[in-house]
């Protein structure tokens, strides 16, 4: 079983962030289940959501688990505490205008663990034209994790997208690739 | 059946089946404490989706009322609630099933104020329990959806014409997105079929009352017609589950068991939890542990002799309710003390108060259970309190 924790501020996308994913994984016939534990409903309010992905029916209802990736979507986040219930091989994504030497200086919890650093917040406002880090997220998830080839995935995201004008439609698109290519 | 796969929460799922069944009449409170299922279901009505009436009201007393208005009409008709909804709808909820008005409600469970709070548990549920509708408890989306359907065609079976509740747990389910197959809007009508009225008002060649004042010299006739057609059901019940597995190739049953043929211990619950137990179940098997699980998928009518057929051998059997009872055991565990009693059955009872508000119930939790209850079938007797709790702060407690 593939287990992801989203950290993220209510508002930013990360239920849609989970759906997306859910959605891409059971189009290639894989079990899924995407939840998030809503506070207060506050926008900017810290929140959590969660992946699960399995060859088998995911019937644990639970919210326990010790995630494969921590996806961290809301640059603040860093500092507050999201080392809770990982793992040895638990990977970090984060998103942040700092380098890799300024965010270990910054946050020492961070010491020894495997972490992965891209600008989700700039990428979204340069290329969809507002900071909606989401969706670079997965395509940088997706470098990360090799779970799709980049292009395979653009364009299940290109399909999933497909209410939305076509400027935010080619937006997200170019924002998941350039997350892919951009995240070390 | 070829079907279709999609990704879902248990919100959409109800939706979806909403709007399969072709509604003449929705009538709804749509804020919290309701859930997006009203929601989703004013979006398919902007969109052209569906063309029956959608009306929005300023209660969940009112939802109802007009639910039974719409119903009492001569029309297909449901809605949707939650929590403190569910209890401003209690009134009607039984006007709804004395008049025998085959309504579907999608009951989202949350739990009840005071102090507030949206998330999952039975409260209201259980406060719907002696209403007079008939209860099922869908435990993951696909489960919301299909159930659905199938509330439709039970609810307006001639010999059964009660209203219909499909219960799913606040969030573990509604707000779970889970991949499900779903069937094509003309065989999932096919199904349900069309609504035949029964003595509709609106028939001006044979005028109808409904709801008229009986007192003394008839009430309790009504009341036993009720009960009548409530036990009536179960037969209705298992033939429209046996259509659908027919058609959907998925089957339910009263009461959903699990490694329970030679279990000493066994789980009895309701909803979501069930899932989760049954992983906890497969971990102390592993372990060689008899351990083995009952899920009640129907909680009213309950099923008593269905019920009886599993606990017969166990040596110990323990209910988790998702409800504070508040001053007795819970409603599950004495309907289960029920059974054991009418089929003379002498295993050890216990009572877990579980997920209150949503509180997180893990497969670790789980097998705590279990292994608590083995101390009593190796004691051969209740060496535990008889209600307990799991993963709540501060010291152990028990009125029992």
């Amino acid at each position: 079983m593939l287990e992801l924790r989203w950290h993220s501020r209510a508002g930013q996308g990360a239920v849609t962030g989970v759906k997306a994913l859910c959605d891409v994984m059971a189009h290639e016939g894989k079990h899924v289940q995407g939840f998030s534990v809503y506070g207060a409903e506050k926008r900017g309010a810290p929140m959590n959501a969660f992946n699960r992905v399995d060859e088998n029916p995911i019937i644990d209802h639970s919210k326990a688990m010790k995630p494969d990736y921590v996806l961290v979507i809301d640059p603040s986040l860093v500092y507050t505490d999201i080392h809770y219930d990982i793992k040895e091989t638990t990977k970090y994504i984060i998103t942040t205008h700092l380098s890799k030497e300024e965010l270990l200086e910054a946050v020492p919890a961070f010491a020894g663990k495997e972490i992965y650093l891209v600008d989700c917040i700039k990428i979204s406002q340069e290329e969809i034209g507002r900071a909606m880090p989401n969706t670079p997220m997965l395509g940088a998830l997706m470098k990360v994790s090799g779970l799709f080839e980049i292009d395979d995935f653009a364009g299940s995201m290109e399909k999933l997208l497909y209410k939305f004008p076509q400027k935010i439609i080619d937006g997200n698109v170019k924002a998941i690739k350039r997350a892919y290519a951009e995240v070390k | 059946m070829e079907q279709n796969r999609i990704v879902w929460d248990g919100n959409m799922a109800a939706s979806q089946a909403m709007r399969q069944a072709k509604i003449d009449v929705v009538a709804a409170y749509p804020i919290t404490p309701s859930t997006p299922i009203v929601q989703n279901y004013s979006q398919f009505v902007a969109d052209g989706d569906v063309d029956g009436e959608f009306v929005m009201v300023e209660s969940e007393h009112s939802a109802m009322s007009a639910c039974v208005g719409a119903a009492s009409a001569g029309g297909r008709v449901a809605t949707a609630t939650s929590s403190q909804g569910y209890a401003l709808m209690i009134e009607v909820l039984y006007q709804a099933s004395g008049m025998r008005l085959p309504i579907v409600l999608n009951a989202v469970n949350r739990a009840l104020a005071a102090p507030l709070n949206i998330h999952g548990d039975h409260s209201d549920m259980y406060l719907g329990r002696d209403a007079g509708w008939i209860n099922m408890v869908a435990n993951n989306p696909q489960e919301v959806y299909d159930l659905n359907l199938c509330a439709f065609k039970i609810a307006e079976d001639y010999s059964v014409r009660l209203p219909v509740a499909v219960n799913q747990d606040g969030f573990l389910v509604s707000h779970t997105t889970e991949a499900l197959n779903y069937l094509p809007d003309d065989e999932a009508y096919k199904f349900i079929g069309d609504y035949k009225p029964h003595n509709p008002m609106l028939d001006p060649e044979k005028p109808v009352t409904y709801g008229a004042q009986t007192e003394g010299e008839w009430h309790y006739e009504h009341k036993m017609r009720h009960e009548h057609a409530m036990y009536n059901s179960f037969g209705v019940i298992e033939k429209v589950l046996a259509e659908y597995k027919e058609l959907s190739g998925r089957e339910y049953k009263f009461v959903e068991t699990y490694q329970v043929d030679d279990a000493e211990e066994i789980i009895i619950c309701m909803g979501s939890v069930a899932g989760t137990t049954q992983l906890a179940v497969d971990k102390l098997r592993a372990e060689g542990k008899k351990v083995g699980l009952v899920s009640v998928r129907l909680w009213r009518p309950f099923p008593k002799e269905e019920l009886a057929k599993y606990l017969g051998k166990t040596k110990t059997i323990t209910v988790l309710d998702r409800s504070a009872p508040l001053g007795s055991t819970g409603a599950l565990y004495n309907e289960v003390a029920a059974v054991m009693v009418d089929n003379g059955y002498n295993a050890v009872l216990l009572n877990y108060v579980y997920g209150l508000g949503g509180r997180d119930m893990t497969i670790d939790h789980l097998t705590e259970i279990f292994n608590s209850a083995k101390e009593c079938s190796d004691a051969g007797k209740r060496v535990k309190p008889l209600i307990q709790t799991i993963n709540l702060r501060g010291k152990e407690l028990s009125f029992y």
